[in-house]
Formats: structure tokens, C-alpha cells, sequence
């Protein structure tokens, strides 16, 4: 516009200009065709300006269509569940030894999708979660395998109830220890920790029942939680009664120290009652196999501590974590034993007096990523036999003193690892293992191991 | 001296007004955000940034001090979008702070003030990291800093009524300095 202008009062002085030298018309004509050109150039700009914003709105549209598609398809599923799938299977080399125990430790009972030998599915996980309503989310976990389906998980917890506490109901993995509330797929080694093992069995220890947690507000993090349930899982038994027949205390500290580094201890108290657990052993006469049972009290300390360590908190190239976690299960009770052989100095039933033992042991396991998706990891798992207290007339008079639950042996393995994890749901992991659990057997284990998750998988704890 | 006589008034009404209020207490998930909700709050916030800009997102884990610092917050600022996926539902269910749940005034989503793009047309992991709801780096745009001050500055008021005065006055200054920088950014940007 200031040029137009501009050139119409050029135009205009022209007249009065009339006098004007050559070279005053030649810069004349000069600016004009400046200005010419500058038009010019604009003009086209423009027009290139126009010929694209009337073309854009073709692929606006492509687009603007596609997220509605997008948003019309979630809605009609819209309330529809986090829905995930882990499969897991692995390869295994082991020795084959029928009755494979723990020495000098009560066994925890027969765990389904156990350790098989040689090429075996694991159990697949399926999982539900979603929220309830502004108060409650759902959570259901399945492990499914071959005609067996167990309920892992099958909770409601609560959305903020405010003033930092939590509450849960159902059934849950308890939060004692640090490693028992994590599902096997969140794992670093290819099995249970044997202090898991010996503590609660593999499939670690589940509450039916209440949790109650509660967030101090401390800059520190501190949490207190008390769990009570129907106590019917490994070291206490299915007794029957209107009461919570286990309850758990626990406590977790945890905190940050710079950017790199992160850490949490916890210590945790687990309380529960056995009525007749039972145990293979064998007699004194034939020798028949016969049912050893403990009935009493089953208390369970457990310290634990994990660390990670990430370059500036940056954990996805490289990053190491390290824990540990020790125990001491104190049982106090009564020892006796059942057959149905008649021969058998434990027809039917026979008390033998007084049980107690004092056990411990513990794992220490590092975990370093070293190169983006590879990680390597070393455990060092051990019992120690501990004390035990019972009449050796008695019980030697009616079982055979050999078996297993009365071992002084040191229970021990060692394990390396190697996983690859292209993503943050799909792993490969190599295993090796030296594994002297059991009394006069070195067993070298070998495994090969996927772990794939599908769905929409939420997050895991640290 | 009229000027130093209204100050001095100003000081005996604030001696008399009492102890000051809480600040409020902010947890931002990102370092955008936590400067963000500074320049608007000024003294009146406290600001805890729960990622530094050397982390990558995707990676960072629901660990203890998050929880901790999310228990006593009474405004969390998030992208949204799924950026924070991986850890920040964790830490809120953990924390026990029934303010910043989801769908409550102390849960501020960046994500839903901007028009998102790259929406993709389909959900698949086999093409990787696809986020559903679209491209939730949504702060790599400046002009989205400016749309998402407007709203945070808006649910601070909601927030802490008290401060009204004061947000205003933090996200007047700063958008003032920021459409100062825009323009200098565009003038740069326009030769690319």
C-alpha cells in the first residue's frame, strides 16, 4: 500500500518533474522497476500461498477423519478393562531327581507349571485392571495352565482415600519383603530367590483378606502397612476359622541420594498359625512313606534393601540395581505323624511332643545393564540349616532320622544370567545355575527362558 | 513520601493479616512444567520437578521420593498423552493423596489444552512406541506453552483463591516476555 502510494505521487509529481534531467528519469524508471519486480515476487509468493492452503485442508481432513475413527472405536470399548496376556516358557537342563527338596527345610507344597525338565510352557498370565468407579480399581490376575486355572490376584483398591492411606481387599501378592509382590514375569532370574522358595514357595505368599497401607508425609518416603487374611497358604494351613488366621506388619524407607542414585530398605513381620502341614517322610519300620505334620505357630522376619544406580537417573542405556533380603522364621509347635499303613508306627496318628527351629538364610542378587537392552546378573542364594528343638527319642523312634526335614545341610546356589529385551515387553533370558539346595546333589542348570507381554500392561513397582 | 508512608501502612496490614498461606505445593512431572508453574506462582508455589531433562521418559520408575513428594502435593502438572504412563499412575495410586487422583482439580494434563498431532490411525506395537493419543511432546512447540500457562494459571486459581491476583499477575509477565520471545523465535525460525 506505502508503495502504491508511493508510485501514484511519483506519477503525479511527473508533470512538475517535466524539467527533470535524463539521469533523474533514468533512476526514476530504475525505481519503478524495482518496485515492478518486488510486486512481482510477492504476487507470486502469494499466489504459492494460496495454491498450498487450498490443497492443506485435503490432508487435514485425511487426518482430523482418522482421529475420529480413532476415538469411535475406543468408545464403544471404552470402559472395557486394561487387558494383558504374559506368555512365558523356557528350555531346561536340570537333573532329573524325583522329590527334588529343599534340605532341612519343611516343603512348601507342590507348585503348579513347577520346574520341568527340557522344553515347557509356563504358566500364561492374564490380567484384568481398571477402575471401579471414583473410589475402587479392580484387579484380577490368572495363571493359566494346562486344565489349571489359579486365582492370583483378584482385588479392589481404593483411588485415594486421602491423608496418604490405601486400602485393599481380596486377594493379593502381600508386600512383605520386597521381591514376594512381583509377579514372576517381572523377575531378574529365570526362578524364585531360594529364600522364597523355603519361606512360601514359589508362587510367593498371597493374603486373602485386607491391606492397609499408610504414606507419611515425610520428604523421606516412608510407609507403614498392615495386612490380615485367611492365613490357609504355606507355612500356615486352610484351618477353618471366623478370624484372620495371618496378619503382616511391614515397614519401607526409601529415598534418593543425587539424580543417579535410588534405594528402598523395608522390614517386614509375618504371622501365621498351621494346623497339621504336612510333609513326606518316611518311618522307621519298612521303611513306608508316611505324612510328618506340624502344628503350631509360624513367625517370619524379613529385612530387605534394593538399590539402583542410573547415570543421571537415566536408566535406558545403562543401569544397576542391586538386592538383598534376609530372613528368620522362628515355628513353635507340635510335631506328629500320620500314615495308613498298618505296620507303620504312624497308623492313624501319633504324636511326637514338641517343635521348634530357628532358620535363616538369604540372597544377595546385582543386575547391570550394560549396553541398551542387554542386561547381566549374578545371585548368591543360602539357608542355613538353624536350630531345631524336639525329642530325638521320640520322633527317631517312629521316623527316619535321614529325611530331609531334619537335615543339617547348608543350602546354597549360585546363578548367572544374560537377557536381552528388545522392549519393555519381550525378553530373552539365558540362565546358568549351580544349585546345591538339595543334600549331596550339585545339580548345573541350564535355562532358556521368553517372557512376551501383550495388552496394555501397567507399570511395575520399583 | 507518600510512597514510602503507603508502604509502610502496607506492612502493618500484612503484620495484622496473620500468618501467610501455605504455599501451594506443585509436583510437576516434567522441568517444562515445574518452570512453568514457577513463573506463575512465583513465591506462592513450591515446586518439585519429578524428571530432570537428562532422563528419558520412557524409563523413569514410580521410585520412593516420588511417591513421597506426591503424598503432600496439592497440584500435580502432567503431560498427559501417555508420556508419563510408565510411573505416574503408580505414584498416584501409591501415594494415598486423594487430591490429585485423576478427574479431581489437583490433576492438571498439558495434553488436553493443545491439539495434539500425529494421532495415530492405528493402535500396534509392531510399529513401535506409538502413543494413542498422539505426539505428547507437546512442549517442543512453543506456542503450546503459551495455551497450556493460560489453563494451569486458571486451575491454580481454582486451586488457592487467595493468590488469584498474584497467578494473574505471574502469567500476565510471563506472557509478555514469552510472545516477546516468539516473535524473535519466528523472525529466527523463518528461514528453515
Amino acid at each position: 500500500m506505502k508503495h502504491r502510494t508511493i508510485a501514484v505521487a511519483a506519477l503525479a509529481l511527473f508533470p512538475f518533474a517535466a524539467a527533470a534531467t535524463d539521469t533523474e528519469l533514468k533512476l526514476l524508471r530504475e525505481e519503478v522497476q524495482r518496485m515492478k519486480a518486488d510486486y512481482e515476487r510477492r504476487i507470486d509468493a502469494l499466489e504459492k500461498r494460496l495454491a498450498a492452503a487450498e490443497s492443506a485442508p485435503a490432508v487435514a481432513i485425511a487426518p482430523a477423519a482418522a482421529p475420529q475413527a480413532a476415538a469411535a472405536a475406543p468408545r464403544a470399548a471404552g470402559f472395557n478393562p486394561e487387558i494383558s496376556l504374559t506368555l512365558q516358557g523356557q528350555a531346561k537342563s536340570m537333573q532329573d531327581i524325583p522329590g527334588r527338596t529343599i534340605s532341612g527345610y519343611w516343603p512348601a507344597g507342590d507348585e503348579h507349571g513347577g520346574e520341568k525338565r527340557g522344553l515347557s510352557v509356563d504358566h500364561t498370565e492374564l490380567s484384568f485392571a481398571a477402575n471401579i468407579d471414583s473410589l475402587f480399581r479392580g484387579t484380577a490376575r490368572f495363571a493359566v495352565v494346562d486344565n489349571e486355572i489359579d486365582v492370583e490376584e483378584a482385588h479392589f483398591a481404593t483411588l485415594g482415600l486421602g491423608s496418604g492411606l490405601a486400602l485393599k481387599g481380596g486377594r493379593f501378592r502381600s508386600e512383605i519383603g520386597y521381591i514376594n509382590v512381583q509377579h514372576p514375569h517381572e523377575w531378574d532370574f529365570a526362578d524364585a530367590p531360594l529364600m522364597s522358595k523355603a519361606l512360601f514357595g514359589a508362587e510367593g505368599y498371597r493374603q486373602d483378606g485386607l491391606q492397609l497401607k499408610w504414606v507419611a508425609p515425610t520428604e523421606l518416603f516412608l510407609q507403614f502397612g498392615a495386612e490380615m487374611g485367611r492365613g490357609d497358604r504355606f507355612p500356615g494351613t486352610d484351618r477353618n476359622g471366623t478370624g484372620p488366621g495371618a496378619g503382616a506388619a511391614f515397614a519401607k524407607l526409601g529415598g534418593d541420594v543425587g539424580a543417579s542414585h535410588a534405594w528402598q530398605a523395608g522390614i517386614s513381620y509375618l504371622a501365621t498359625r498351621a494346623a497339621d502341614r504336612p510333609a513326606h517322610a518316611m518311618d522307621t519300620a519298612g521303611p513306608n512313606e508316611v505324612t510328618a505334620q506340624f502344628s503350631g505357630r509360624s513367625r517370619a522376619w524379613i529385612a530387605d534393601f534394593v538399590w539402583k544406580w542410573a547415570p543421571d537417573g537415566d536408566a535406558r542405556d545403562r543401569n544397576f540395581k542391586l538386592q538383598g533380603e534376609v530372613f528368620r522364621r522362628s515355628e513353635d509347635g507340635t510335631l506328629a505323624c500320620s500314615s495308613d499303613i498298618g505296620g507303620s508306627p504312624c497308623a492313624g496318628s501319633l504324636a511326637l511332643g514338641g517343635y521348634q527351629s530357628r532358620q535363616g538364610g538369604g540372597y544377595v542378587q546385582g543386575v547391570w545393564q550394560f549396553v541398551p537392552r542387554w542386561r547381566v546378573g549374578a545371585r548368591y542364594d543360602w539357608l542355613g540349616p538353624g536350630t531345631r528343638q524336639y525329642d530325638d527319642a521320640t520322633v527317631f523312634a517312629a521316623l527316619d532320622p535321614g529325611a530331609s526335614l531334619f537335615s543339617t545341610y547348608r543350602p546354597k546356589r549360585s546363578s548367572l544370567m544374560l537377557d536381552w529385551s528388545p522392549s519393555e515387553f519381550s525378553r530373552l533370558r539365558l540362565q546358568y545355575a549351580r544349585d546345591t539346595a538339595m543334600a549331596d546333589v550339585t545339580d548345573n542348570q541350564v535355562t532358556l527362558q521368553y517372557i512376551m507381554s501383550l495388552g496394555a500392561h501397567g507399570a511395575h513397582k520399583f | 513520601m507518600r510512597t514510602s508512608s503507603k508502604s509502610l501502612l502496607a506492612f502493618f496490614l500484612a503484620l495484622l493479616a496473620g500468618p501467610a498461606p501455605a504455599a501451594l505445593n506443585i509436583f510437576a512431572t516434567v522441568p517444562e512444567w515445574a518452570a512453568l508453574a514457577q513463573e506463575i506462582g512465583g513465591d506462592r508455589v513450591k515446586v518439585f520437578a519429578a524428571t530432570h531433562g537428562l532422563q528419558d521418559p520412557h524409563r523413569v520408575e514410580a521410585k520412593p521420593s516420588l511417591i513421597a513428594r506426591a503424598r503432600s502435593a496439592d497440584l500435580v502438572v502432567a503431560t498427559g498423552a501417555e508420556l508419563e504412563v510408565g510411573w505416574l499412575p503408580l505414584v498416584l495410586r501409591e501415594s494415598g493423596n486423594a487430591r490429585i487422583q485423576p478427574g479431581r482439580p489437583g490433576h492438571f494434563e498439558a495434553a488436553q489444552r493443545v491439539s495434539m498431532l500425529e494421532v495415530p490411525a492405528r493402535l500396534d506395537r509392531a510399529d513401535g512406541d506409538v502413543h494413542a493419543e498422539g505426539n505428547p511432546h507437546i512442549q517442543t512447540d512453543p506456542r503450546n506453552i503459551l495455551k497450556v500457562a493460560e489453563a494451569l494459571a486458571a486451575r491454580m486459581t481454582e486451586l488457592d483463591a487467595a493468590n488469584a491476583a498474584a497467578y494473574r499477575d505471574g502469567l500476565r509477565a510471563f506472557a509478555q516476555r514469552w510472545q516477546a520471545n516468539l516473535a524473535r523465535w519466528e523472525k529466527a525460525a523463518a528461514p528453515l
